[in-house]
């Protein structure tokens, strides 16, 4: 490199080194310029910002809505608790706050767990709740010594309650504690100051329409942490009140009746659909959910052999039994693969022509020959066998299905089961079987594959209640029902409706007869073919009762105007009429009772 | 030659200005940290130890021939690329982002190496190059930078690989390279914004929007900015005094002591210690500047004048951070905040300066 090149190049490096001054001291003035427009020019702003620091913008939770049953009775509202809260940056020393206060009342491990939870995203100048449920007693313990306790406060909480405990447990579900997985993107601000969130049953279904609008409030603290003043900028919005069609009443005597029984009760108007009473037994109580479950709670109820957290009326899918048998009919009826005059030979079993397998009554020696209206009165196996033949796998199941079995039913409720009705195609892609006719003969009795939930039964019973038309249940008060046609005719309905009120007069559920009310039904028993096992497969509680069949129960009255429709399944119940029938009794006395009593006052 | 002359002899490479600046710095972060960790005498003695082991290693520094330090930059510069690529597989993930590699019980940013390593390799790479205006020598200076910058843009930590990309195009400008490669990357940063939103993360959008509108979220993400900014504000001309900065001691401004110590003491000192902060960086920086003017060897003034450079840059992009001209970057003001990596860093190239300045035109 000669020396003109390095004269040359350095006089470019000099020339870039001014441009680079040059940039500096652009920048730094424009720091200048910042700076002295902060603390000079705008001081008294931030000087004022400073001295009533800080604006916090602080939620404020919504009530939620009500749930209310069809007459106005309250079955979930907000209820106001007392809860010890600790606001962090006014606390003199939070651990040894804890410390102190444990010596006055009650605070475990799980209350400190979810306390330091809380405190780590909260801002020091917003109270973190420690314990929750004051009782009275604690209260005035806390009281006496709030002065040593800075920053330590008694603060309401609104917390969900219902005041009827378990007997709507499954209908309503319950709220629990919100966990930031349930809250969607772009939600956050739907739930600012909320703590709950509807985890299941109606609660779950109408979370949007209940929960609330949250508002909020400017708080100003100053630099020591005390609030100067609050200001409101919206209020919220409390959650529309939920008016179902539930009916506290017969709710009760459904709850009632099944006392000490494993099982489910559905009640519906079959006129437009309306869910007056659904229950699962046994039950759980849904206050316990509120605050989150104790670990101790929670294991109880998992490992309860009678599953009280199973929704049975809307997830258990039984073998409907003989209550399948006025549905059978009427597609009989429809498909005229017979009439309703004409007498099938009875006996004691039924033979497949060419085969050998008999395929016996329930009855000891059988039924004589009989019509369709006998033999739904009497429970004519027999008979039902020889129809189930007649129409054949495909026909029977396209029949049931017109009843709603195998579909949901569309209820207002998460998680609803579908049921089964089986086809040859089916039972191949499911469990890689060839079907034969004995399995038809059997689903002509309600039994093998086919499977109802309790709702499916209820629904398909008010279809024939109302004269032919298949409602949609729903739990939400709504004056426009959904309802389709049947394509059946009336003839054929009056035989079926002829033959239920048949079979609790004079039939196989005599023991209703002498009711008020003319009730219509039908008997049915599940068989167990199998014992309930637990997960690792060994037998649980291998007593005989678990071996007992199912009972079922099907009924509505009054047989002139039904008014409501009964689906009842009580597990291990033996025979239908003897265990279930009652429990439908109950409930259609409970709701014609009341539903009369203001005219009879009258 | 006694034992005294022995020990003070490496003194005499150290620069009287810079070493003034270093020492003002020194005491102000001293009196900053003590009042805004509640007069706590363990913080101030952390830091003051820090500084001790940081003047030892600018002494060592300053004592070394700039043609030794030349020398080293090529395997600074391999084994900083090979600790990035060994970070982004199996680095310690913190906070949504692998940053930190750990040997043992010793855990450190291979990012913080690279901010001397690129400087010191591009200047080897640019001293000894026949035509630095070839298009090729551009190219290559590009690739250079663009390694490091990619690697740790992954990590990510874009405000780091942005510094770091920053430093090597002010090297690039040092050394010569054509000013239409300087127009054409404006013009690219300019028209790529747009398309580059996209691949940013969630919270590195947040930050932008919240540096354009920080009231959008004044308890979340723009909490920072607008605290920072009552600091700052309410400082006024004279400033709360020390001690009395109740932004700072209250809890109000969150990273008081670290990222936002300039905001703290902007509050207690007011408008004229900001003025004697500003002042005593820019000595420390216009001296670096001077020196690379005065060096007749081309890898020296290639290197301090980038080191200069760069170090006005972190002084400004923290400031402006904190003042809110800047998004939220988290950079430490440099030789003030409270810690020990970035401020070794900086001790290295202010020994690098100091070396340049007293060893002067050994090489050619």
């Amino acid at each position: 490199m000669n020396a003109l090149q390095l004269a040359q190049e350095h006089r470019q490096f000099t020339l870039r080194l001014l441009v680079v001054s040059g940039l500096i001291t652009l920048l730094t003035a424009i720091l200048a310029i910042q700076v002295f427009r902060l603390q000079v020019l705008d001081h008294d702003h931030y000087a004022t910002q400073s001295t009533h620091n800080t604006i916090a913008l602080l939620p404020i939770a919504p009530l939620r809505g009500r749930i209310l049953d069809r007459h106005g009775q309250i079955l979930a509202d907000d209820r106001t608790g007392f809860v010890l809260a600790i606001t962090p940056n006014k606390a003199i020393h939070l651990s040894e706050t804890i410390h102190r206060l444990q010596k006055i009342l009650p605070i475990n491990a799980e209350d400190q767990k979810r306390f330091n939870s809380d405190l780590s995203h909260a801002h020091p100048y917003q109270p973190v709740l420690l314990r929750r449920d004051l009782r009275p007693d604690e209260l005035a313990a806390f009281a006496v010594q709030r002065h040593q306790f800075p920053g330590v406060e008694i603060r309401t909480q609104i917390k969900r309650h219902y005041p009827y405990g378990s007997l709507f447990a499954h209908v309503l579900g319950y709220v629990g504690r919100l966990t930031p997985a349930e809250i969607r993107e772009g939600q956050m601000a739907d739930y600012a100051g909320l703590d709950s969130i509807g985890k299941s049953g109606l609660e779950a279904q109408y979370e949007a329409l209940l929960k609330g609008q949250p508002g909020n409030q400017e708080v100003e603290i100053d630099a020591r942490g005390r609030t100067l003043h609050t200001r409101l900028r919206n209020s919220a919005r409390q959650g529309t009140t939920l008016h179902t069609t539930l009916d506290l009443a017969v709710q009760q005597a459904a709850a009632q009746a099944m006392a000490g029984q494993q099982g489910a009760v559905v009640a519906l108007d079959p006129q437009n659909g309306d869910v007056l009473a659904a229950y699962s037994a046994p039950a759980f109580d849904p206050n316990a959910f509120v605050d989150g479950l104790s670990i101790a709670l929670w294991t109880r109820l998992r490992d309860d052999p009678g599953t009280p957290m199973t929704n049975r009326f809307l997830r258990g899918s039984y073998p409907p039994g003989s209550t399948i048998k006025p549905f059978v009919a009427l597609s009989a009826l429809h498909d005229k693969a017979i009439t309703a005059d004409q007498r099938l030979a009875g006996g004691t079993y039924y033979q497949i022509p060419g085969t050998k397998h008999k395929y016996y009554d329930w009855k000891p020696g059988g039924h004589g020959a009989e019509n369709l209206r006998e033999a739904i009165r009497d429970s004519n196996d027999v008979y039902f066998y020889q129809i189930a033949m007649r129409l054949g796998v495909t026909q029977l199941g396209n029949g049931l299905a017109h009843f709603g079995f195998g579909q949901r039913s569309g209820v207002d409720l998460p998680g609803e089961s579908a049921g089964v009705v089986p086809s040859p195609d089916w039972l191949r892609q499911r469990y890689g079987q060839t079907w034969y006719q004995g399995q038809t003969v059997m689903m002509g009795i309600g039994q093998g594959y086919l499977l109802s939930t309790p709702l499916q039964l209820a629904r398909a019973t008010a279809s024939i209640a109302n004269g032919g038309r298949l409602v949609t249940p729903h739990l939400e008060q709504s004056p426009d029902s959904v309802t389709r046609p049947l394509d059946f005719s009336p003839d054929a309905i009056a035989v079926i409706q002829d033959a239920m009120r048949d079979a609790v007069t004079s039939g196989t559920g005599k023991s209703l007869a002498n009711d008020p009310h003319t009730i219509a039904g039908k008997t049915g028993t599940a068989q167990i073919h199998h014992a309930q096992r637990n997960d690792s497969g060994l037998v649980l509680h291998n007593t005989i009762q678990l071996w007992q069949d199912h009972a079922l129960f099907i009924a509505y009255a009054p047989a002139d105007h039904p008014r409501i429709a009964v689906a009842v399944v009580v597990e291990h119940g033996g025979h239908g009429g003897r265990t279930a029938g009652p429990v439908a009794r109950a409930v259609i006395d409970a709701y014609l009772n009341t539903v009369t009593a203001p005219e009879v006052n009258l | 030659m006694n034992w005294r002359i022995r020990l003070l002899r490496p003194l005499r490479k150290l620069d009287p200005a810079l070493m003034t600046g270093i020492v003002i710095l020194m005491l102000i972060s001293l009196a900053v940290l003590y009042s805004g960790s509640q007069e706590s005498i363990r913080v101030v003695l952390a830091q003051l130890l820090r500084f001790a082991v940081g003047i030892v290693v600018l002494v060592i520094v300053a004592n070394t021939p700039p043609e030794r330090i030349r020398a080293w930059a090529p395997a600074l510069y391999a084994i900083g690329i090979i600790l990035l690529a060994i970070t982004l597989v199996m680095g310690k993930t913190s906070l949504g982002a692998r940053r930190w590699l750990g040997v043992g019980p010793l855990v450190f940013q291979p990012s913080e190496l690279m901010k001397l390593a690129l400087p010191l390799f591009l200047a080897y790479y640019y001293s000894q190059q026949e035509n630095v205006r070839h298009w090729l020598s551009a190219i290559a200076g590009f690739v250079l930078i663009a390694i490091p910058f990619l690697l740790i843009a992954k990590e990510p930590d874009l405000g780091t690989a942005a510094q770091i990309g920053a430093a090597g195009v002010f090297m690039m400008w040092l050394a010569g390279a054509r000013r239409r490669w300087f127009v054409g990357l404006i013009i690219l940063v300019a028209v790529s914004g747009p398309v580059l939103w996209h691949f940013l993360h969630g919270y590195q959008k947040e930050r932008i929007l919240t540096f354009l509108d920080p009231q959008r979220d004044p308890l979340g993400a723009g909490y920072h900015i607008i605290q920072s900014m009552i600091a700052v504000g309410s400082g006024g001309f004279w400033g709360k005094g020390w001690f009395n900065g109740t932004q700072v001691n209250l809890d109000f401004l969150p990273e008081a002591q670290t990222d936002f110590v300039f905001a703290g003491f902007a509050e207690e000192f007011g408008l004229v210690g900001v003025i004697v902060l500003i002042s005593t960086y820019l000595l420390i920086v216009l001296r670096g500047l001077v020196i690379a003017y005065e060096s007749r060897d081309s890898f020296g003034r290639l290197i301090a004048g980038t080191l200069s450079l760069t170090f006005f840059l972190y002084i400004f992009i923290n400031m402006g951070m904190t003042t809110g001209i800047l998004p939220v970057v988290g950079v430490p003001l440099p030789l003030i905040s409270y810690g020990g990596t970035a401020m070794l860093t900086f001790m290295i190239g202010l020994g690098i300066l100091m070396s340049v300045h007293a060893h002067p035109r050994t090489h050619e």
